[in-house]
């Protein structure tokens, strides 16, 4: 499969990759290797995954990271409920203590979290370990085991193989640095803002009913206003929602009504400091600019 | 005329120049090991390798792996790939000449080593261009050579071993005390007994799981700024010591230079060895002794990396004079920035030093309210003398 093959398909399922872009994935399809993507929020690092997974029709595994993230809650758990419901059932039943012993430590007891669920499906799925680097340094490492063998120790239960190789996808917004070994084992692709035809391309495939030339102006000025001195950069996903407002509002041209277009920009800055910044003036500048 | 280069006819094949070609990535400080190699090898089998572009992009997916490595990437693979058509002479890396040209210290003699005639330790011709037409690297000439300080002639190791533990006790002096409460922790060192209680009802009053508490270490995560601008260029060697021991003695540190840009250290202080630490840190100090422009650097830094490392938790180091050449308000404005980020910002002025210093100079003046505190520091023991000072912030 070329890359351009995957950008088309990409393309079909509502996502426009850049080339860069493009390549990595295919080479971490073809290499089967993790893919870490990094990129300011909002530039479409966790839709990559989704829509790979529409594309590869597969199951989409997503593993949200945070701080105090452990392996329970990534990789598996005993079911300790029902674990002891069935103890308390045998005792009644007079069974004997091995016999109940190899029972509850087996499969059925076991709950699968996201990592160990990769690991055993059927068809390979896509795993999104999102936001990597808010999980601690010892969960980092503690991933690197999984992703370079794939497998997966119980001590309980002994050690369970992939029996398919996930595509795996990290995304990072670098709050903290990642670890070498990490990198290392990943391809890296660092995910830009889209240029204005990207962008373009973007709204077109998911709001086909913008008009043409309001398409154009919405993406101008969301390039425009992501130029100036702001708090949080209005993301891809904001221009998306930026251009339903319009459209939910019936405004037809971005230049017309600068206090509408004030009072949709709520879609596009979301610290206040940014919405004292850009007052309805600046706004009306700024789509002139665009326009 | 192609830009593509032309390898010489009794070069080995397409694994020998991947080989060279990641060893030239080595050579201007990314860390790739053999693996890489290999992965880059497979990676160009499942591209269109005769195309330039996909080859550059399967080749930056698999060889780096950090934005600033990806931003340098195509320079990188510029300067190797795409020589103007020139034929490469060294493909393979040899161990007579391994390392860079820009990281070579005034002990080594200069030299290029693409010349048809010489080697890359022996001096030059005159004027520093190509021996011959169409088979040299281009590279830089002796005058940008002399312009360009290696910043290990500045900095001993013993300098470093000493600063580094300067910079662990200021380190420990910065992290507040510990916390009197406990906090649910993975591995604390007490039994939570309420939570284990409370999650036993879910298995019918067995504490299954027993969980834990511990004091929180409320850590306090150092950035430093340097300046590294002429005006400073004296005390650079007590300054570039303490960051390289900084970076050493504490894993969250974070280390930048400022002259006229702002540049991220961090990753090249990491390295293990530290003279090579501080020869990486001299390439990316390209400007070292030039100009001043503190204002925007520190805007730059709020703008940009304050965003992802700078929060409550973090004390931000300033080592400048405080001389800028930008106006003052610049300064004044990306400190109120800085400040809105919930750190305490520290500068730390060696003019301070002086009987009669006064910070007449407007910048240090627009930056005064911004400070936490503002101290002198000539050298690592005044650094050391911090200490206490700094505990109380």
């Amino acid at each position: 499969m070329t890359y351009r093959a995957l950008q088309e398909d990409m393309a079909a399922c509502g996502y426009v990759a850049s080339d860069d872009l493009a390549v990595a994935l295919q080479l971490a399809l073809s290499l089967g290797r993790p893919l870490l993507l990094e990129g300011a929020a909002g530039v479409g690092k966790t839709e990559v995954a989704r829509t790979l997974a529409t594309v590869k029709d597969t199951a989409l595994i997503r593993l949200q990271c945070y701080e105090g993230l452990d392996a329970a809650q990534a990789i598996y758990e005993w079911n300790y409920q029902r674990q002891l419901l069935t103890i308390r059932a045998a005792s009644e039943a007079g069974e004997t203590g091995k016999t109940v012993e190899e029972r509850i430590f087996s499969r059925e007891f076991l709950l699968e979290r996201p990592l160990l669920a990769a690991i055993t499906q059927d068809v390979a799925p896509v795993l999104l370990i999102d936001e990597i680097d808010r999980a601690d340094e010892e969960f980092e490492a503690y991933l690197l085991e999984i992703l370079s063998d794939f497998q997966i120790s119980i001590p309980e239960l002994g050690t369970i193989t992939a029996t398919t190789r996930p595509i795996v996808i990290l995304t990072s917004n670098g709050t903290r640095d990642l670890s070498d070994a990490l990198r290392r084992r990943c391809l890296y692709t660092y995910v830009e803002y889209p240029d204005r035809a990207t962008e373009l391309a973007i709204l077109r495939a998911r709001c086909p009913e913008v008009e043409a030339r309001l398409a154009d102006q919405i993406v101008g000025f969301v390039q425009k206003l992501r130029e100036e001195e702001l708090e949080k950069t209005p993301g891809v996903a904001e221009m998306l929602d930026f251009a339903a407002a319009l459209m939910g509002l019936g405004i037809a041209d971005l230049t017309d009504d600068p206090a509408i277009l004030q009072s949709t920009l709520t879609t596009l800055l979301k610290t206040q400091s940014d919405q004292a910044q850009i007052t309805s003036e600046v706004a009306g500048r700024i789509a002139g600019k665009a326009a | 005329m192609s830009r593509v280069t032309k390898f010489a006819g009794r070069d080995p094949g397409p694994a020998a120049r991947v080989a060279g070609f990641i060893a030239h990535l080595r050579q201007n400080g990314l860390r790739l090991g053999v693996a890489e190699a290999d992965v880059a090898l497979a990676a160009l089998t499942h591209v269109n390798a005769i195309r330039p572009d996909d080859a550059r992009r399967a080749l930056r997916a698999v060889c780096t792996g950090c934005k600033e490595e990806a931003e340098r990437f195509d320079d990188l693979f510029d300067g190797f790939w795409m020589d103007m058509g020139r034929v490469k002479q060294k493909v393979i890396p040899k161990q007579t000449a391994t390392a860079n040209d820009d990281v070579h210290s005034s002990r080594d003699a200069q030299g290029e080593d693409a010349g048809a005639s010489g080697s890359a330790t022996a001096p030059d011709a005159e004027g520093g261009e190509a021996d011959s037409d169409g088979t040299g690297k281009l590279i830089a000439t002796r005058q940008r050579n002399l312009n360009r300080r290696d910043l290990r002639d500045l900095v001993r190791p013993e300098e470093i071993a000493e600063a580094e533990a300067v910079a662990r006790r200021l380190g420990a002096a910065l992290r507040d005390r510990r916390s009197r409460r406990r906090i649910a922790a993975r591995r604390g060192d007490r039994l939570h007994f309420r939570k284990t209680i409370r999650q036993s009802l879910a298995t019918g009053g067995e504490p299954l799981r027993l969980l834990r508490k511990k004091r929180p270490d409320r850590t306090r995560k150092i950035v430093a700024l340097c300046d590294v601008s002429g005006s400073m260029s004296v005390y650079a060697q007590v300054f570039l010591a303490f960051l390289a021991g900084l970076l050493r003695a504490d894993t969250a540190a974070d280390a930048y230079l400022f002259h006229t840009r702002l540049v991220r250290i961090t990753e090249a202080l990491r390295d293990k060895d530290a003279m090579r630490a501080i020869g990486r840190m001299s390439l990316m100090a390209d400007g070292f002794g030039g100009g001043s422009r503190i204002g925007p650097s520190l805007m730059r830094f709020a703008d940009t990396y304050a965003k992802r490392f700078v929060d409550g938790r973090s004390v931000v180091l300033i080592l400048s004079d405080g001389y800028d050449t930008e106006p003052p308000a610049q300064i004044d404005e990306a400190l109120a920035k800085l400040r809105k980020r919930g750190c305490k910002i520290i500068w730390l002025n060696p003019l301070k030093g002086w009987a009669d210093y006064a910070p007449v100079a407007e910048g240090m003046a627009a930056a005064l309210p911004h400070l936490a505190a503002f101290k002198a520091a000539n050298t690592l023991a005044d650094l050391a003398a911090l200490e206490a000072e700094l505990a109380s912030l």
